[in-house]
């Protein structure tokens, strides 16, 4: 296997692999960048999952190759709802934003399974029929090099999450909107004190990353394993959030980092057929996103600084 | 009513909500309550195996909640007691395959390994702490993943390419004899003498001892006890590293006392976070955590018999302790609101 031959078979998986990991990770920049630390990212991608699943098995007569697109939709309501939760328990309720997430990750797990359990009376759901399907972009998928890369059986949701990563870049740091969120994050009291509606805002940006989650879950479920079980998600979440963290609370750079996780998780799937890459053990490509997040996060590879007010409840007139 | 009160009732208030949302989520979804929590009651007093096995699921529990207590009360978050547990678990097992030695020797050597490997896992987030200034969540998330993936990786090369050990040698086991007759053969194990000494050694080390008292003092105020001449760093590093410790040990009772063996994992045991719920519910006392580990390993346990009995799935066990964790958390409105009754009996009155 030729440099380039290895190069178009990896690519285009990483990129496969990275695309819902971008998409959660955006969605805890934009809860983070307010202000809450929002540990229950895993929790709203397994109900994402889930509802995405449980949709298109439902529907998938009805809509037929609309399907898994609608049940994004349907995948984003209901973890909005659940991000709701956490809303109002880490914002409203003063609770230590941390163990709320917990919280909303064992919730998020339990009652996925518990309704798996009742609806379809096993462990895990039907197969869907309904998929992503892969395709090659007209005339793109033609150009020498890029095309065999990028343009190749490809899936439509990479380019959506590579979209939502530039329009949350733009939110974030060219609007009003994207000014006070970070404010809010970064000193809410001056914030207050300017007429911005902290609480407000934190639960947009809560909202916002609970949409965000549902729809990297179902994309997550409706392109890689194709069913829902109790080890769907398995993780995925927290490698989002260390995704956003190695990104450095930045959109784009969260979405580098997606891509460079999802490229080691695709490495340790597909790396056993490529030569060089089948010497190396295995665990070695499982753990290498936690271990850079560590190495980020001590400041080896530049320092990873957390928004200031990130985990702290704003209580007004508390100096 | 007295803050002493309330910060007792808070706890009390969120079990008995946790139970309610419960049973509206099984009365919702068809199923009926008072046969699920009798199934569930069934499960945990049924007869004296499950109780003895009852006994033997809080132990662990009881060794993960101190550990998220202990790091708690020195302003620590260890949100990695599962990955620390997963380490202590491997060291156990393979101290108790590798070699074979006197019981007197080889016992004690093998709870040892445990809870060293679980205090390294913890040394290296409280190491990033103190140096580094890194919050100890993540790096604890992390190490969690790390060690899942490098346990399941060393159990391949020790098993030769198997997912399990080999049963550990009897020399090294918890496993008593005496406990199987006395619980119709359950395998309650004597961990949990262990897990209740440990309940003691953390009481003792935060309430008689110079070291408890400079690791409580940097919980309360980082800032006020370095002035004081307190070596801040040294502190946090201890205090992980004695909790992870205890989260190692809460591994050896699986490898040592329930299993006899480790095998590799797809995910986590769930005993980790769950300890946190424990330390919560315990208001991260030691006597607190004996508490929330009865509750937490009862439900578990118990939850067990609820599909055969009630036709009920177990999850509903892990949404009740969901809940239970997130009214905890909120515990500030749950106190806003006590007070709010307590002072409309007063004014009544």
């Amino acid at each position: 296997m030729s440099f380039m031959d290895i190069l178009y078979f990896i690519v285009p998986s990483a990129i496969f692999y990275a695309a819902p990991l971008i998409l959660v990770a955006i969605g805890g920049v934009f809860s983070e960048r307010s202000g809450v630390v929002n540990i229950g990212l895993e929790g709203l991608m397994v109900i994402g999952a889930f509802v995405g699943i449980l949709f298109n098995l439902l529907f998938a007569d009805t809509f037929g190759g609309m399907t898994p697109w609608l049940a994004l939709i349907g995948a984003m309501v209901a973890a909005l709802l659940l991000s709701l939760l956490h809303a109002v328990a880490s914002i409203s309720f003063r609770a230590d934003q941390v163990v709320s997430g917990v919280a909303i990750n064992l919730l998020a797990i339990a009652l996925a399974l518990y309704l798996v359990k009742s609806i379809f009376d096993k462990g895990q759901t039907d197969f869907i029929s309904e998929r992503f399907a892969r395709y090659n972009v007209p005339f793109l998928s033609d150009i020498p090099v890029i095309g065999p890369l990028f343009f190749t059986s490809v899936y439509n949701t990479s380019f959506f999450a590579i979209g939502v990563a530039i329009l949350a870049w733009f939110v974030i740091y060219k609007t009003p909107f994207g000014l006070r969120l970070r404010a809010v994050g970064e000193h809410p009291m001056a914030a207050d004190t300017m007429g911005i509606n902290v609480t407000r805002m934190r639960y947009v940006a809560v909202m916002i990353s609970g949409a965000l989650a549902g729809i990297g879950g179902a994309i997550y479920a409706q392109t890689i394993t194709g069913d829902f079980g109790h080890a769907t998600i398995n993780g995925q979440g927290f490698m989002a959030l260390a995704a956003m963290i190695f990104g450095k609370w930045h959109p784009l750079g969260a979405m580098g980092a997606a891509l460079f996780f999802g490229f080691a998780q695709s490495l340790s799937i597909v790396g056993s057929s490529i030569p060089y890459i089948q010497e190396i053990p295995n665990v070695f490509l499982l753990i290498l996103p936690y271990v850079l997040t560590i190495f980020a996060l001590a400041g080896f590879i530049g320092r990873a600084n957390a928004p200031k007010a990130n985990g702290k409840p704003y209580i007004k007139g508390q100096r | 009513m007295s803050n002493r009160a309330t910060n007792l009732l808070v706890p009390i208030v969120s079990v008995v909500l946790g139970l309610i949302v419960g049973a509206i989520i099984m009365l919702v979804s068809g199923y009926s309550p008072i046969e699920g929590y009798a199934a569930l009651w069934n499960g945990i007093f049924g007869d004296l195996y499950t109780i003895g096995e009852t006994l033997r699921q809080i132990t662990p529990y009881l060794l993960a909640g101190l550990a998220v207590a202990f790091a708690f009360r020195s302003g620590l978050f260890n949100i990695g007691v599962e990955g620390q547990l997963i380490v202590g678990w491997f060291a156990a097992a393979y101290v108790g395959v590798a070699v074979e030695l006197p019981k007197i020797i080889h016992l004690p050597l093998a709870i040892l390994a445990a809870a060293v490997a679980g205090a390294l896992w913890g040394f290296v987030p409280g190491l990033l702490k103190a140096k580094f200034r890194v919050h100890e969540v993540i790096v604890t998330i992390m190490m969690n993943y790390i060690a899942l993936h490098v346990t399941n990786a060393l159990i391949k090369t020790v098993s030769e390419g198997g997912d399990r050990t080999e049963r550990i040698f009897a020399s090294a086991s918890l496993r008593s004899e005496f406990l199987e007759n006395l619980t119709e053969f359950s395998r309650l194990h004597l961990g949990l003498l262990l897990a209740l000494v440990m309940v003691g050694a953390m009481w003792f080390i935060l309430e008689k001892t110079t070291l408890g008292f400079e690791l409580k003092a940097v919980g309360f105020n980082q800032h006020a006890s370095e002035y004081a001449g307190m070596n801040v760093n040294k502190n946090i590093i201890l205090a992980m590293v004695i909790s992870g410790a205890f989260a190692g040990l809460a591994g050896a009772m699986e490898a040592l006392g329930t299993f006899e063996y480790v095998s590799s994992k797809g995910g986590f045991t769930g005993i980790g976070f769950d300890g946190i719920a424990v330390a919560l519910l315990g208001m991260n006392t030691p006597l607190g955590v004996v508490f929330g580990a009865t509750l937490f390993g009862s439900l578990k346990y118990g939850a067990l018999n609820m599909p055969n009995a009630a036709g009920i799935p177990i999850e509903i066990v892990e949404i009740v302790i969901a809940v239970i964790i997130f009214f905890v958390a909120s515990g500030y409105i749950i106190r806003l609101l006590l007070l709010r009754a307590a002072g409309k009996k007063k004014e009544a009155k």
